[in-house]
Formats: structure tokens, sequence, C-alpha cells
């Protein structure tokens, strides 16, 4: 078991609904997610797993007609609060995305791009930033002698590690994760499964995954999201060995889904 | 029995066996159709460079493209400088892209970042209907509104002068710079700009370092093909900018673009076979080299500056 110390938590989710337009996305969500540690959203396609992790950074806003009600703190404060600015938000909750997607710039260029638009220009400094991320990332051996070539070079596996070298840039607090190896080969899943365990040291991660086996390997915590409902939260542990839910059970034992 | 499907489709294919000599000819017709405007453009500039040959064996090569005094009408001692007419071109479409490119570069960031669907949908066909305009009203909007318009803050500026059908020519061509741009940005991924705001990024900020960057190919192909319509553009100048053809790039003076004096000589009685009838040959194929340039260089950029996603 967990100690009490682990269990500070990062997210506080209280009754939140989501609405696309007619849709009703989410329904009373609640869910309260621990301080680094590897929390998963599991789920059949549709059940507003992603559509979950894109509000805890506001990404969802994007989407024109979303409409939201309910309460999302973060660290104490509620994320849509008139006085918190979605720009530190982001700042603070990075995000990795389902299709690797770098700029079409330089590997260098990706990784200092969030750095330099918050303001950073001093060299020494963006130097340091690129090669502490590239090495965050485990990526830092296979690029540092071409950071000035196109990221668009490298291969898929390497390019969400760029990503993830480019969220860690900006030294976020947490990481969102939205099915971050579902467009890469085994191999490359594995660095990325191996790099989110060495990544929990220091950041909440909070990971969508059509993957069970994946979310069994590398989460401490589990949701299961069913038609924008949360079935069941808990330990990943007792998720997977003895599921409170009857509908958790056939999700995981691929029953549907 | 009832015919089965299969049966249906053989009969109704039998009755249309005429259909296959159409199917036949007409890929024979659609090449005739398109083999014909190229022809048509091989005739232009065969007639182009045939009579501008004409006006060569006249005036010298040298003295065309170097004068600088363009006095066509000088009874005997006419001179053939071609550098006023072609100063007073570019000060009207360097006045016109002055205007253009802040105007139709903010329209097209404000079309593709953040415009609603909703304004969206109001505001791009508007734009259109400015493309739709015929360029004769431009023209007269030019000489009875803007020019009087300036007059009360420039009160020496004559009625006829470059920088009132600069300023209208510049509005012309901002449906076009506005709108071919908006479609370069708009074929930036999402996903790129997803990046970036996940970073904290601010939409301004997104536009300016991401979108803006990412479809530099096309905004500049945008503008180097409104830079060629501008040169080319002949009924806002004719009508409005006067037929002084004054060396020089003062936009508070008459001027004579290449355009115009074209014009000019057409409506006049030019002889058939006198030399001034030749000039606008000459004028003509300038014209033609100076737009094709552009094509190519309006090329040369969307390829030089694509961003592969």
């Amino acid at each position: 078991m967990k100690n009490q110390e682990s269990e500070k938590l990062i997210y506080s989710v209280k009754d939140f609904n989501l609405w696309y337009g007619d849709t009703h996305a989410l329904k009373d969500i609640s869910l309260d997610i621990p301080h680094k540690q590897v929390t998963a959203i599991i789920g059949p396609s549709g059940c507003g797993k992603s559509t979950f992790i894109k509000t805890l950074n506001r990404m969802v806003e994007l989407v024109p007609s979303v409409k939201m009600k309910g309460d999302i703190n973060y660290k104490e404060s509620n994320i849509f609060d008139s006085k918190s600015s979605v720009e530190t938000l982001r700042t603070e909750v990075g995000m990795v995305f389902q299709k690797p997607n770098p700029f079409p710039k330089s590997i260098y260029d990706n990784i200092a791009y969030g750095p330099r638009i918050h303001g950073i220009k001093n060299k020494t400094i963006l130097n340091e930033v690129v090669e502490k991320s590239l090495k965050g990332a485990a990526l830092w051996d296979e690029v540092k002698d071409r950071l000035n070539e196109n990221a668009f070079g490298l291969s898929g596996g390497q390019q969400q590690r760029l990503c993830i070298a480019r969220a860690l840039a900006v030294e976020p607090d947490v990481i969102l994760m939205d099915e971050p190896t579902s467009a890469l080969d085994p191999l490359s899943t594995a660095k990325v499964e191996d790099l989110i365990q060495e990544l929990k040291k220091d950041y909440s991660i909070i990971i969508v995954t059509h993957n069970m086996q994946q979310a069994a390997r590398i989460s401490d915590k589990t949701a299961f999201f069913l038609n924008g409902e949360v079935v069941e939260f808990d330990a990943t542990e007792k998720m997977y060995s003895n599921p409170n839910d009857k509908r958790t059970d056939d999700y995981i034992s691929g029953k549907f889904g | 029995m009832q015919p089965t499907i299969r049966e249906l489709i053989k009969e109704k294919k039998q009755a249309r066996s005429s259909n296959s000599r159409i199917e036949k000819t007409m890929p024979k017709v659609f090449f005739l159709m398109a083999a014909f405007s190229i022809l048509v453009t091989i005739g232009i500039v065969y007639t182009l460079l045939i009579e501008t040959f004409y006006f060569f064996t006249q005036v010298s090569f040298v003295d065309f493209i170097t004068g600088t005094e363009w006095y066509p009408f000088f009874g005997n001692d006419p001179s053939f400088g071609i550098w006023p007419l072609v100063s007073g071109t570019f000060t009207i479409a360097a006045i016109a892209m002055m205007v253009a490119v802040p105007l139709g570069l903010s329209s097209a960031v404000y079309l593709s970042e953040y415009a609603s669907e909703r304004n969206r949908k109001i505001i791009k066909p508007i734009l259109e209907v400015l493309a739709g305009v015929p360029t004769v009203v431009y023209g007269l909007f030019a000489l009875t509104f803007v020019t009087p318009l300036l007059q009360s803050f420039i009160p020496t500026l004559p009625i006829f002068n470059a920088l009132s059908p600069g300023i209208v020519v510049g509005i012309m061509i901002i449906p076009q710079v506005a709108s071919l741009s908006q479609e370069a940005m708009n074929a930036v991924p999402q996903a790129m700009r997803d990046g970036a705001f996940a970073l904290g990024a601010t939409r301004l900020e997104v536009a300016l370092k991401i979108v803006i960057p990412g479809s530099l190919s096309g905004i500049i192909s945008s503008l180097v093909l409104a830079l060629s319509r501008a040169i080319g553009e002949t009924m806002i100048v004719a009508t409005a900018a006067g037929s002084t053809p004054n060396m020089g790039f003062n936009p508070t003076e008459s001027i004579q673009t290449m355009t115009a004096y074209i014009v000019q000589v057409s409506m006049g009685d030019a002889t058939f076979g006198s030399t001034i009838y030749y000039s606008i040959y000459a004028v003509g194929m300038l014209l033609f080299v100076f737009t094709l340039l552009m094509n190519i260089i309006a090329n040369y950029f969307s390829r030089r500056f694509r961003e592969v996603y």
C-alpha cells in the first residue's frame, strides 16, 4: 500500500460535466489524481477519456461549442477561475499527443520553443535546457550530434520522445499523455514506457491508453471510463486483480471494448 | 421470373453501346480544348515578338532599355526610353503592396486563426465580392472619391496622381492576398498549433511563430501573384493616374504606367505601321516578361520555403 505522504493530490475533480454541443461527453466526473504517480485512464473509444485529459490543461476549449460545468482543482486552485491564466496552467501542465507533432524546425529549436515563447533568450540557458530536456527524455545520446537537423528526420519513436523533451523544457509539474504510444512500434513503445517510469520520480503523469497491458505495466492508479462516466478508479493492482464493478472486469478481461 | 440485377445491368449496358463511341471521342475533345488555350498563348507571344522586332528595327534596343525620356509623340524627334513607364508602373505597384500586404495578411490571420465559423462564413464571401468588382469601377472610385479625399489632406495633389490609383489597386488585390494566404495558413496542421498551445503559447504567439512560418511559402507566392496583378493592372491607372510619363517615384505626381500607355495609344489614332504603333508591342512584351518573371519567382518561393509536415 502507498503511504499517506505520497497520496498528496495534484488534481481534484468534482462533479465535472462537459458537452460538445448537445452531446453529453463527460458526466459527473469526480476523481482525485495523486501527485508524482502515474495515473492511467482506460476505456473503449468514445468513452471520453481523451476529452477528460484535454480538459485538465483546458486544451478542450479550443473546440468550438464546448460547454462545461463543475470544478477541477489543480494544486488547490480552480483551473476555470477567472484569475488563473490558461497559459500559466499549460506551462505547468505539459502535454504529449497521440501522434508525434514536432514543429517543422530543428531538434534544438523544437526544445527551445517553449522557453523562448516565455521570453528566455539567453543562449547559455537555452543550451542547458535543451541538453537537460533531451537527457530527461532519454534522447540526448541519439541526437546530440545533429541538434540542428530538422526534427522530421527522426524516427516516429524518437519524434515522440522529442515531444516529451519539448514538454519537459518548460519544467512542468504534470505531463498529460494522450495515447502517446499508439502510433509507435513495440520497441519504441517500450522505450517510452521506460521513460515514463523514470519521469514519475519528478512529475505527475496522467496517461490515456487503449492498451490495458500498458496501463497495468506502468500505472499506479487506473480510472476506467465508460460512456462518459468513471466506472471505477482505484490502485492499478486492485483494478486488475479484483475489480469492484462487473463492467471493469468485463473490459479488462476483453469481453468488450 | 424476374431478371437478376446482373442480367439487368447487362441489358442496360447493351442499350448504351452507343456510349462507348462517346467514351472514345471525349478524351480527344478535351485534349483539343486544352491544346486550344496553349495555341492561343503561343499565338499571343508570337504576335508580340514579331511586332516588337519591327519596333526595334526603328528604335535602338539600347536606347529603349536605358533611356529615361519617353516622348513618343514629339513629332520629328520622339524618344523611346522605357524607364519613366517602368518607374510609373513600379510606383503604383509599390503603393498597392503597401496597402495590400498589411491589410491582406491581417485579414488572413484573422480569418484563419481568430474568426469563429460564423464570422468566417460572413466575411469570406464579402471579400470575394471585392474581388469581383470590375476594375473600371475601381478606377472611377479612385478618381471621384479617393483623389478628392486625399486632396483634403494634401491640397497640392493634382487630380491625376500615382497615390490614389496606387491605393485603389492595393484595395483591389487585398482579397487575393487574404484568401490565398488564408488557405496557406489553413493548411498548417492543427497538431502544430496544439503543440504550441500545450506549451502555454497564446493565440498571437501561435499565429506569429507557428502558423505564419509554417505557411510562408504560400504567403510569399500569394504576394508575388498579387504584385504581378498590380503591375498588370490597367483600367484603374488609366483612369486616375493621368498620362504623364514622369521619371521617378514621386507618388504625388501624375505618372503613366506601361499598361496605361498601351491603352492611350490603342484608343488614339496611331497609324498602322508607325513607330508609335509598334512601340505598344515592345511595352507589352516587357510587361509580359515582368509578369512571367513574377510567376517564376512565386513558383520558386513556394518550393523553396515549403515546410513539409
